[in-house]
């Protein structure tokens, strides 16, 4: 079977949805969600780099290094908050992030 | 083509914030947070300067446009945030939160949101709001002493993430269907007014990554808890300068590479804006803390302002610009306001604070009640001109029945705006506030005159832009 565009897109569709429910369903743990919004971002990256391929365009993978780079930085700030957070409640469950009802 | 001379206020506030960042660092801690606050502001208004003076036009092959309206959006992101640093000064030092990082931390949002109103790229667009979004993460939970701020920074972060996420998902689809993430060829792409099924599900997402940015029922959750959480002039800061930038960035994706298919998404925008508008006064009823009821309030402000882009033409867009700067004088007036909210050398934020107001201090009572007339559209104060312009707008582009839905809200959030004057001139006196800095004084006064003023001399207003919005359409 030939791996064509499709199945790259589905991939990446599934990768995204996974992420998302894992953010949404997810009461454990304010570290799950950071794997999640990780895995949402990087099925992005599979999306450029397969149209990019397909295309025969290089702006999709440079597009890829750019989304790569503000992840890690994202990545460092959340944690760096999430450190924050952790020495003034002494938790980091997700159900206990409760101080303020919305 | 470089052409860096279009990108000069831009490439001026990066220098300067890191120039600042190291005046900081080698001056020691907190001596400096004063004088690196008012150089942010002095920054603030040479870029505006430059802004106003400079020539324009493409840079960095087409990923950089400083049209006329990018411009005026720049104008009054510079404003907003020159004004939130000043009234961040006096509170930083009371509350011990004054860290010379927090000015600069508003430099690179400030300089984020102005690379992202000038964005005609997804690439550039994604790098600018990023670059916004990351330092307004950290401001959000500066006080990193306090569970309050802490958990508003957090909350901020991941709903942030995940619009992020979402919008990128929708480059990535746009990107793969049409071939380009330039907004030019993109345009060309869907111009015979087809959208293949890939270019819709990547609009799709891309604009719900924009309204959870601009906090869009039915993304809104995370405000209120971010406003009540922030410190108070962080909350101010975040009312103003980032939802002026997400309104103009929502404008510029909507009618920059999707202006050929206004049909496919006008309906997804007149939802939108209903749910807004709705949600925004609906909920607010019932808030006690006035934070909150500014968060709910901004929601609300959003669904006006999103029924001049449901419109979709050139009348449309030049409503939203109006409104975005009467909205901008309204909200710092206001928060000014709510800055003076102290007892005893602290912060409070109930409504019920304000009882009685009006024989405490008289003067700052009769500021809100202006204020709020004016947010609840109540004529001839300038809120009602923004209201005004942007159901002018819908009303000649068709859309009757959102111009009657936001007229229905636009009533019911005249309640919470007339209870705020009810408690402030009919309620029992409570203890009085302490004695308010000047700076907030001159906010005030200056946010009143412009609102009462504007009835008598809207042309300036109004004239630039109606150059912005008529540069957007690309005449």
């Amino acid at each position: 079977m030939e791996i064509g565009l499709a199945h790259y897109l589905t991939v990446a569709a599934i990768l995204f949805t996974l992420g998302i429910f894992g953010i949404f369903m997810n009461r454990k743990n304010v570290i799950i969600i950071m794997m999640s919004i990780e895995l949402m971002l990087l099925a992005v990256n599979i999306n450029f780099v397969a149209f990019s391929s397909f295309l025969g365009d290089l702006v999709g993978q440079v597009f890829t290094i750019f989304v790569l780079t503000v992840a890690a930085a994202e990545a460092a700030i959340g944690l760096a908050i999430l450190v924050v957070y952790f020495r003034n409640r002494g938790t980091i469950a997700v159900e206990d992030i409760n101080m303020m009802k919305g | 083509m470089l052409n860096l001379g279009a990108a000069l206020p831009e490439i001026f506030m990066a220098v300067a914030s890191l120039a600042l960042l190291m005046l900081g660092v080698f001056t020691g801690k907190d001596r400096s947070f004063r004088t690196v606050s008012w150089a942010a502001v002095g920054a603030m208004i040479v870029a505006l300067v430059l802004v106003i003076t400079g020539e324009g036009g493409a840079a960095f092959s087409g990923q950089f446009l400083a049209d006329p309206f990018a411009r005026f959006c720049k104008v009054l992101i510079l404003i907003g945030s020159a004004v939130g640093v000043v009234m961040t000064m006096k509170f930083a030092e009371r509350e011990r939160m004054a860290r010379f990082e927090f000015p600069i931390l508003l430099m690179l949002a400030t300089l984020g949101m102005m690379a992202m109103v000038s964005a005609s790229d997804m690439l550039s667009l994604y790098v600018g709001l990023e670059l916004q979004s990351l330092a307004l993460y950290v401001v959000a939970a500066i006080r990193r002493d306090t569970v309050r701020a802490t958990e508003s920074g957090l909350k901020y972060f991941v709903l942030g993430s995940i619009a992020s996420g979402m919008l990128l998902y929708g480059m990535s689809m746009v990107y793969g269907f049409t071939g380009s993430t330039s907004f030019a060829v993109i345009g060309d792409a869907v111009s015979n007014g087809e959208l293949s099924v890939g270019t819709l599900v990547g609009l799709a997402f891309i604009f719900a990554g924009l309204c959870f940015k601009v906090s869009a029922a039915p993304f809104h959750m995370w405000t209120p808890d971010v406003y009540e959480g922030a410190p108070t002039p962080v909350t101010a800061f975040f009312a103003v300068a980032p939802k002026i930038a997400g309104l103009a960035l929502f404008v510029r994706v909507a009618l920059g590479p999707f202006a050929g298919v206004v049909g496919d998404w006008q309906q997804i925008i007149v939802l939108i804006s209903i749910l807004s508008m709705a949600w925004g006064s609906f909920a607010a009823l019932r808030q006690n803390n006035i934070k909150r009821l500014m968060a709910y309030s901004s929601i609300g402000h959003v669904g006006f302002a999103l029924v001049g882009l449901a419109a979709g033409t050139e009348a449309g867009v030049q409503a939203i610009l109006v409104y975005l700067g009467i909205y901008l004088v309204m909200n710092l007036g206001t928060f000014a306001v709510i800055l003076s909210m102290r007892r005893h050398d602290r912060m409070v934020e109930e409504i019920a604070d304000l009882s009685g107001l009006s024989r405490t201090k008289p003067l700052m009572a009769a500021v809100m009640a202006l204020l709020m007339f004016s947010m609840a559209g109540i004529p001839p104060l300038a809120g009602f001109f923004g209201k005004f312009y942007v159901f002018k707008a819908a009303v000649d582009s068709g859309l009757v029945t959102l111009a009657v839905i936001g007229l229905v809200t636009s009533v019911v959030s005249a309640y919470y705006y007339l209870r705020v004057i009810k408690v402030m001139y009919f309620d029992e006196p409570v203890e009085g506030f302490d004695r308010n800095g000047t700076e907030l004084n001159v906010i005030m006064a200056l946010a009143t005159i412009i609102i009462l003023v504007f009835a008598f001399f809207p042309n300036p207003l109004t004239d630039t832009a109606a150059a912005a919005a008529s540069a957007l359409f690309g005449n």
